[in-house]
């Protein structure tokens, strides 16, 4: 059973005036079939724990470790994370102009599976994955993320998702810009993906609201560059009524 | 990839300007309904056309079209110090489908100087120092289904050439023409195209990273005749080629494609004039490039020209760059002076847009490795202008040629 483990993970950035830690020593273990919601107020460092992962060359990992099944992730190049089943859904997914919707998603399908996959079958399997999603097949023939809605971007990262079928999922904001309409959709992808059982989710997220469609196993408090709380679905609804006052008020809050 | 306009390491600027009707030069020429025909004028070139380089004082760079071509690479081209020594060798290999003619003549025969004269001094130099010109043939309503083909291989030292491609009424044909070697090269190309007749002109560029190749390139384009220009740069230390086109008689379309890849201290230079003066054309101009490494430099100026006369005008431009490290450089300027407001439609645009870090990471983040994510994004950035060409072989001749720069330089 595949399983990431975060050990004392400090992450800094370039400032102007030198270097500025962000990550404080996080320690998380996130394992296949889990799902993890990660909170926490703006600032807390939440999200430079998902690029972290991910390999983001803006940010340097001081001290800490990550591995993936033993392996070692932050020797990895990004490429080769994703390949080793890290998957990054992001906040703000960039264009790629003059690339198209079904060009990438193949090219990046057979950089994961090792594998260019059977034409007939892919099609097929694109199709699904895209109606499962409500998205038009016209969708397909746009350049990657060229003047996609903010509803668009995320169905198209969460479409990603279905099809790169990684160990490990972190996704950033997913929640964040989509309607009631869009997020539902969007949330009933993550868990056709979470309950094939082989992905361990990492939801990273400010509001509580995209917790109504996905039943994390455990919430995780974010604050001043780590975890600061752990508990179960309850904690989000603890969450959901105090707010973060109780845990910013004294902390640094970058 | 957002399209900035005025980034760091690239300029981009634009003008239209709209001139009172029947203002400015007495025009003159088929469809103007004056007898005479005479050359155009550019918007912005201040010296008359001439077939003597003596017309033409010596450039010093600060002239606007002469201002981003780094002269002192020139080897002498601008200066009358190449013609001194023109003792340069090209191999040329013609492929010649059945009923096309192709013969070397000399600098007075009739059939030469018909599409207009130089209008910069390396052109006046070309014109005044060639030996030989070649003229090639096209009879009328002959439909060709092969290519011709003129290969020419430089084989060093500095030399001039004159090329007519003479499509003669109804007739078809795609005229490649291939340019690989070395050596220091002006020419002028004219291109005839007859009424009624299409000519596809492709002019690829494929020299020696040492090479200097400085071309005019003259269209007069026939009543409803219809000219394709491919302009294909990759290989060189400096290139810079010249596309002109003028109409004959109305009807007559001109779409002028361009594409190029601009290396690692390289100079491509790309300017187009359309002088639109007679009515009922249409043009239209999509060029693409693509720069890696640094003092990688492209520059792409189209003016378009509608004059008072050319009524039911249809002309669009547009530039596209696709930087993909630090260190480039791109100047791209659309110009468009309208002196009649009786016209289906005129526009520009132009854009240049850096493959950057971000865009790394996201095609990265899919398990792309970094070098076929910059290949994926350079292929889908020419792939729609390669398949406007319409002509399978060379569509796919340049394809792995992208490939191939690609592989050398990523």
């Amino acid at each position: 059973m595949a399983t990431l483990e975060i050990r004392d993970l400090h992450v800094s950035v370039e400032a102007e005036n030198g270097p500025r830690e962000i990550l404080r020593g996080v320690d998380l273990t996130v394992k296949q079939g889990e799902t993890h919601a990660i909170m926490g107020p703006n600032g807390s460092g939440k999200s430079t724990l998902a690029y972290s992962l991910a390999g983001h060359p803006k940010y340097t990992v001081t001290s800490g470790s990550v591995l993936l099944d033993g392996e070692n992730v932050l020797d990895m190049t990004v490429d080769e994370r994703a390949r080793a089943g890290v998957f990054l859904a992001m906040q703000y997914p960039v264009e790629v102009p003059g690339v198209s919707v079904s060009n990438f998603l193949r090219t990046a399908a057979t950089a994961v599976r090792g594998e260019a996959p059977k034409l007939r079958l892919w099609v097929k399997e694109v199709k699904e994955a895209m109606a499962a999603l409500h998205m038009d097949p016209a969708f397909a023939e746009r350049n990657v993320n060229e003047g996609f809605s903010g509803g668009e971007k995320k169905r198209h990262e969460i479409l990603q998702l279905e099809l790169l079928k990684p160990k490990i999922a972190i996704l950033d904001e997913t929640d964040s810009g989509l309607d009631v309409d869009a997020l539902r959709q969007v949330s009933e992808g993550i868990n056709r993906v979470a309950s094939s059982g082989e992905v361990g989710t990492l939801l990273v997220t400010h509001y509580t609201r995209i917790l109504k469609y996905i039943k994390p196993d455990y919430v995780h408090v974010f604050s001043a560059g780590r975890i600061v709380e752990s508990g179960g679905a309850e904690l989000a609804d603890k969450l959901e009524n105090e707010g973060y006052a109780s845990y910013v008020k004294g902390g640094a809050s970058e | 990839m957002a399209d900035v306009n005025n980034s760091t390491g690239s300029t981009t600027a634009g003008s239209i300007e709209v001139g009172t009707s029947g203002a400015g030069e007495k025009l003159a020429g088929p469809g103007t309904g004056r007898a005479s025909v005479q050359q155009p004028i550019d918007a912005r070139v201040t010296v008359k056309p001439s077939y003597d380089v003596n017309d033409f004082p010596v450039p010093t760079g600060r002239e606007e079209d002469w201002r981003f071509t780094p002269l002192h690479r020139l080897a002498g081209l601008h200066d009358g110090t190449a013609a001194a020594n023109a003792s340069g060798v090209d191999k040329v290999e013609l492929g010649l489908p059945d009923g096309v003619t192709a013969e070397q003549v000399g600098r007075d025969d009739d059939r030469l100087g018909k599409a207009g004269k130089p209008v910069d001094r390396v052109a006046a130099q070309a014109y005044s120092s060639f030996e030989q010109a070649l003229v090639v043939t096209v009879p009328k309503e002959t439909v060709l289904t092969e290519p011709v083909k003129i290969d020419v291989h430089g084989e060093g030292g500095t030399r001039f050439a004159h090329v007519v491609i003479d499509v003669k009424p109804f007739a078809e044909a795609v005229v490649v023409i291939n340019h690989t070697g070395t050596g220091t090269r002006a020419a002028n190309v004219e291109l005839l195209v007859g009424d009624g007749a299409k000519l596809t002109f492709v002019s690829v560029q494929d020299w020696d990273r040492d090479a200097v190749h400085i071309a005019q390139q003259t269209a007069l384009v026939g009543r409803d005749a219809s000219l394709k220009s491919v302009v294909v740069t990759f290989g060189g230390d400096v290139v810079r080629i010249h596309p002109r086109v003028t109409y004959a008689a109305p009807g007559g379309e001109a779409d002028l494609f361009g594409l190029y890849f601009a290396d690692a201290g390289q100079h491509l230079e790309h300017r187009l004039v359309i002088d639109h003066d007679t009515p009922h054309c249409r043009s239209n101009v999509v060029y693409k490039g693509a720069l890696q490494g640094k003092d990688a430099h492209a520059v792409w100026v189209g003016d378009v020209l509608i004059r008072a006369a050319a009524e039911g005008t249809d002309t669009y431009e547009h530039n596209r760059n696709l930087v993909l490290t630090d260190g480039a450089r791109v100047d791209s300027i659309p110009n468009l002076e309208i002196e009649t407001g009786e016209i289906v439609g005129a526009g520009h645009a132009s854009a240049t847009g850096r493959f950057d870090d971000e865009q790394l990471f996201y095609l990265q983040a899919r398990g792309i490795p970094a070098e076929e994510a910059r290949r994926l994004v350079v292929r889908g950035f020419f792939a729609e202008l390669v398949q406007q060409i319409g002509v399978a072989e060379i569509q796919d001749h340049l394809l792995e040629k992208i490939e191939a720069e690609l592989e050398a330089n990523v």
